[in-house]
């Protein structure tokens, strides 16, 4: 099992190394330079060669691979052209927005996915089981805009309800703590609820599917046997074990959650990741786009493994 | 096991509706791409009639409401009323707008089925690559020795795991945009399911005693692969295909519609999107019928992938019995 979860590691930290290597051989080999990119191009030309030198791109290619590679690796990510601010001061300040977004959109996702599915398992192909598989799978073929275009019209327009954009109004520095959070909160309802209803149809799915193959074992119906309620072996006997595999599924999950939450951060301009990486690219930000990828890369992979290694720890059977 | 066909019928029926509305809807709706008279016509919810007014000099008006007053015709463009001398008018024209207008105009039913002709093919065309890719690298890792399969099989765990919309974003930063690279980039980040599906398929009829009768015969591995193995792929890979082509029509959609998709002037379900989530406001029907358009399509795909899936398993069971 150990030797497994290591090669697992080892293979991440290689394809993290191969996004990485990936985002800077597309900016150097792409064509125009950075200092033509980025510099008015009537400049003279040894003013062009200062900026060259400046950016370093004098050197022969792999000198700047390797030291691009160790200045990352070492947390060294150089300057945003868009911000004007260290890459890594950016990233900071947006990585727990994302966090915030995507934590509570995954509660909701949970919350919404594991209702319909035991709705559904308590009475497989009943109405209400057909009904309620219809519907989880139309939440799982809906684009997120389509959702966060009903919700928008609906609760920020139709019954402003909610506000439909950003973090926090400005006139929000001045209030107290509590006064904040019930503002961020405010701000998190709809993005959040996007994340959830574009979510809950997967999860109920996955749920649906494992509950159902647990009511078919034995201590099920062992435990109907010796006259335990059917609501009682569904919740407390069934539903555990169906959720372990659900580890890994929310594992797998994650990189749809973080793709997913890019779009729904620039729509609702949610000031995270997906929205700084979205406003780096459309400005050809190099060192953010860089840094952002591996940083977003890293962070899914690594999410990924260690779901991998939680499954393999709370599951007896492959535990060894 | 009675689910099994009736899902799988339900699914294509859903697939060759939409199928047939993208095939023969042009026939009938106006130019995609015609633009007519944006204060007039621009941004009118469904079920509109607007009168389109040419003139001599060849220039046209829409209005939406139209009345003539002896040698005048009045038309009413927006909220005002404007008027033309009748002689200088060549025809009036009635048009219908089924799904409304967008901003500048347009028949949003006809750029409708146009972007889904795009969503749709270029959804097929990266599906296609993906499967191809997928199945080479599912069959070299089954082939090749054992430490190859592990390396490859570790890389395919490691790269599911990867943020496809970033790293897509990030790469789009730096090529140019069209329809060749967005089929290339999506087909080329998500063919790692179907290399674990080939392989987990193989590996099961590399067991089969008919596989080792014919490796007992001494047929090369190429051949093993090509005749012995891949017929058995077919059911469970149109299975995952299905499944995986409404993937990467979200996958595309959440591309156009961040704008590093398919390129204007060329409508896809996300550009138009994200072309009328700009006025949600005004009209939040725009960004709603493309979405509705790629739930649709997601779900028909992800029906008939269901229905593959209860048949295939009914089969197996049935073969399993007997």
């Amino acid at each position: 099992m150990t030797t497994r979860l290591l090669r697992r590691l080892a293979a991440s930290l290689i394809v993290v190394w191969l996004v990485a290597s990936g985002t800077f051989f597309l900016v150097a080999l792409a064509p125009g330079d950075l200092a033509s990119k980025m510099a008015d191009p009537r400049i003279s030309p040894a003013a062009r060669q200062r900026l060259r030198e400046h950016f370093g791109l004098h050197r022969p290619i792999w000198k700047r691979y390797v030291s691009w590679l160790t200045d990352t690796v070492s947390g060294n990510l150089g300057d945003s052209f868009l911000f004007r601010r260290p890459v890594r001061e950016v990233l900071a300040a947006a990585l727990p927005n994302t966090a915030i977004l995507a934590f509570w959109g995954l509660f909701l996702e949970l919350v919404l996915g594991l209702a319909l599915a035991l709705v559904q398992a308590s009475k497989p192909h009943s109405f209400w089981d057909r009904l309620l598989s219809a519907l989880s799978l139309g939440a799982y073929a809906m684009p997120t805009f389509l959702v966060a275009a009903v919700l928008l019209w609906l609760f920020a327009y139709t019954f402003p309800l909610f506000p439909p954009s950003h973090m926090a109004e400005p006139q929000a520095q001045g209030l107290s703590f509590g006064g904040r959070l019930a503002e961020t909160a405010r701000h998190l309802a709809l993005p959040a609820l996007t994340v959830g209803l574009t979510g809950c149809g997967a999860v109920a799915r996955y749920v649906r599917g494992s509950l159902l193959d647990e009511k078919q074992q034995a201590y099920v119906l062992a435990a109907l046997a010796r006259g335990c309620s059917k609501r009682r072996v569904l919740l407390i006997h069934a539903l555990p074990n169906a959720l372990l595999p659900m580890i890994t599924v929310l594992g797998l999950s994650l990189p749809f959650l973080v793709s997913g939450s890019l779009v729904i951060e620039v729509i609702f301009s949610w000031p995270g990741m997906g929205q700084v990486f979205y406003a780096a690219v459309t400005a050809r930000d190099v060192p953010l786009i860089q840094a952002g990828t591996v940083l977003v890369t890293t962070a899914v992979v690594a999410g990924n493994w260690l779901a991998d290694v939680a499954y393999s720890w709370a599951d007896p059977r492959i535990r060894r | 096991m009675k689910g099994g066909p009736r899902r799988l019928r339900f699914g294509l029926a859903l697939v060759g509706f939409e199928l047939t509305l993208v095939v023969l809807a042009p026939l009938v709706l106006p130019n995609p791409h015609a633009i007519v008279d944006p204060r007039g016509a621009g941004l009118l919810p469904p079920f509109s009639r607007v009168f389109v007014v040419t003139l001599q000099d060849g220039t046209s008006f829409a209005g939406l409401e139209l009345s003539r007053k002896g040698e005048v015709l009045a038309l009413r463009r927006g909220s005002s009323w404007e008027q033309v001398p009748e002689k200088l008018v060549v025809s009036v024209k009635p048009q219908w707008y089924l799904l409304g207008s967008d901003t500048l105009g347009r028949d949003v039913a006809a750029r409708l089925v146009k972007a889904g002709q795009i969503s749709l093919s270029v959804g097929v065309s990266s599906l296609a690559l993906a499967v191809t890719l997928g199945t080479l690298w599912g069959m070299a890792a089954v082939l090749g020795p054992r430490w190859l399969d592990r390396l490859l099989m570790a890389l395919v765990d490691a790269a599911l795991a990867l943020p496809l919309l970033f790293v897509l974003l990030a790469v789009s930063a730096f090529v140019r945009p069209s329809l060749g690279t967005v089929v290339l980039m999506l087909g080329f980040f998500s063919w790692m399911g179907v290399a674990r599906l080939v392989r987990g398929q193989a590996l099961l009829c590399r067991e089969k005693p008919w596989f080792l009768a014919a490796q007992g015969l001494g047929l090369k591995p190429l051949r093993l692969a090509l005749v012995h193995v891949l017929p058995h792929l077919v059911t469970p890979l149109a299975t995952d295909a299905t499944l995986r082509l409404g993937d990467l029509i979200l996958l595309e959609a959440a591309l156009s519609f961040l704008g590093f998709g398919v390129p204007p002037p060329i409508p896809s379900w996300g550009s138009m999107a994200a072309e009328g989530f700009e006025v949600w406001r005004l009209a939040f029907w725009l960004p709603v019928f493309p979405g509705l358009a790629i739930a649709l399509s997601v779900f028909a795909f992800a029906t008939v992938a269901d229905g593959l899936g209860e048949l295939g398993r009914g089969e197996r069971i049935a073969g399993e019995a007997a």
